[in-house]
């Protein structure tokens, strides 16, 4: 595999450091990393995942929207980010690798390097709290 | 390739009887291809002896900038082809999305800084925002990447004919990686270092001052050394010794740091006037 390029090197080190569940994609979606707040709310750790295509991660959750319709992958926060250039926010459902069933809000945003380089996207998740 | 140290001094220069021997000249490296075609890595204050010494006869020169702190381009005002009519001279820096590197640059060659303007030179003057990835200068193949320093810094990978130089003066590695020795993909410069004949790379701080420095962009001798071994590179010239430092403790902390880690490689103190031919 291809280096990363430095600014997600340094995203991925920054995410490490954070309480927060991040989720970090490249440029085509494919899974690069996911932090260990993340790890519990996936219910998997990063380093039994792996790095991953967006056809493998995209369907490994069940995923609803919160009052539980189907959602297209790509109407979902990251989709949008990666598709539209453009921050999005929602909540969602989602079962998680150990059977957990949650409820998230989920930021995502992309991420641009000089010059309009396309590096990839994040995403930031919220436990919510309803029914 | 023939590549000559003229500046091998970080932050400041450092002129005096202590730093005679590995110099007091900021960062500035000159490349000269089989074909005589020269690139200039840097333009800290090294790049005027470079300059002056240069032939007459030469009329084409690239500066490649690999970020624009002032010690890479303090130089830049005296480098005697930027007054010369006959000359081209093409700069290479790091793209911004904000300005052009004319504005940037410009703000250094403008009063009340130094008294002559970009305009005001009388060179064919070529300012390019370097593309990252890969591009021809002449003889040589030229990889240019972001890596790991304050505001955007480029480290640079010259191929001429399969053999290869990796410049990455300032770099900080260890900011992004934690650990040294983990998966290359993940750690800055790497693709640039990969398998490089040379290796010149930031050595500024010991493991102790580098305790207090962490993000500040530069490297522990030991840090190099683990970038070197990670890359694998044949040779590591290490640069941009700290101005602090005089000629005793360099050789102290390269001997201290060659004893304890064992280098993978040859490891080499940068020194003012150095000459490196990689055949």
């Amino acid at each position: 595999m291809a280096q990363k390029e430095v600014e997600l090197i340094l995203l991925r080190q920054w995410a490490s450091h954070l309480n927060m569940p991040i989720f970090l994609v490249d440029r085509d979606g494919n899974l690069l990393y996911y932090n260990e707040p993340a790890e519990v709310l996936l219910g998997r750790r990063f380093d039994e995942a792996g790095e991953m295509s967006v056809f493998d991660h995209s369907s490994l959750f069940e995923t609803t929207a919160e009052d539980g319709s189907p959602i297209a992958s790509e109407d979902m926060p990251l989709g949008i980010a990666m598709t539209q250039r453009r921050p999005a926010f929602q909540r969602i459902r989602f079962k998680a690798l150990d059977g957990t069933q949650r409820l998230v809000e989920i930021t995502a945003f992309p991420l641009e390097g000089q010059g309009g380089h396309r590096l990839g996207s994040v995403a930031i998740f919220w436990e919510a709290h309803g029914q | 390739m023939k590549v000559t140290l003229w500046g091998t001094r970080g932050s400041l220069p450092e002129a005096g009887i202590p730093t005679v021997r590995y110099g007091g000249n900021t960062s500035c490296v000159a490349v000269e291809g089989r074909s005589g075609q020269l690139l200039v890595l840097d333009a800290g204050s090294g790049i005027r002896r470079f300059g002056a010494g240069l032939d007459p006869a030469v009329r084409e020169v690239n500066i490649l900038l690999t970020h624009l702190h002032m010690d890479h381009i303090q130089g830049l005002g005296f480098f005697k082809p930027l007054f010369s009519p006959q000359a081209r001279v093409q700069i290479w820096g790091p793209p911004s999305t904000t300005m052009h590197l004319r504005e940037r640059l410009g703000r250094y060659l403008s009063p009340p800084l130094f008294p002559v303007r970009i305009r005001e030179l009388p060179c064919d003057l070529i300012l390019n925002d370097a593309p990252r990835g890969e591009f021809q200068i002449g003889e040589f193949r030229v990889s240019a990447d972001f890596v790991c320093h304050p505001g955007p810094t480029l480290g640079f990978r010259i191929t001429e004919n399969g053999r290869s130089l990796a410049y990455l003066p300032d770099h900080e590695p260890a900011l992004g990686s934690t650990r040294l020795e983990g998966n290359p993909d993940w750690i800055s410069g790497s693709a640039l270092a990969r398998g490089a004949d040379l290796l010149i790379h930031d050595a500024q701080y010991t493991e102790a001052d580098y305790d207090a420095h962490v993000g500040w962009g530069h490297s522990s001798i030991g840090h190099a050394i683990s970038f070197a071994s990670l890359a694998g590179a044949a040779k590591l010239v290490a640069f941009h010794h700290d101005p602090a430092r005089d000629d005793k403790e360099i050789d102290r902390i390269m001997q201290e740091a060659a004893s304890a880690c064992e280098p993978p490689c040859e490891l080499i103190a940068g020194e003012e006037g150095a000459v490196f031919e990689i055949a």
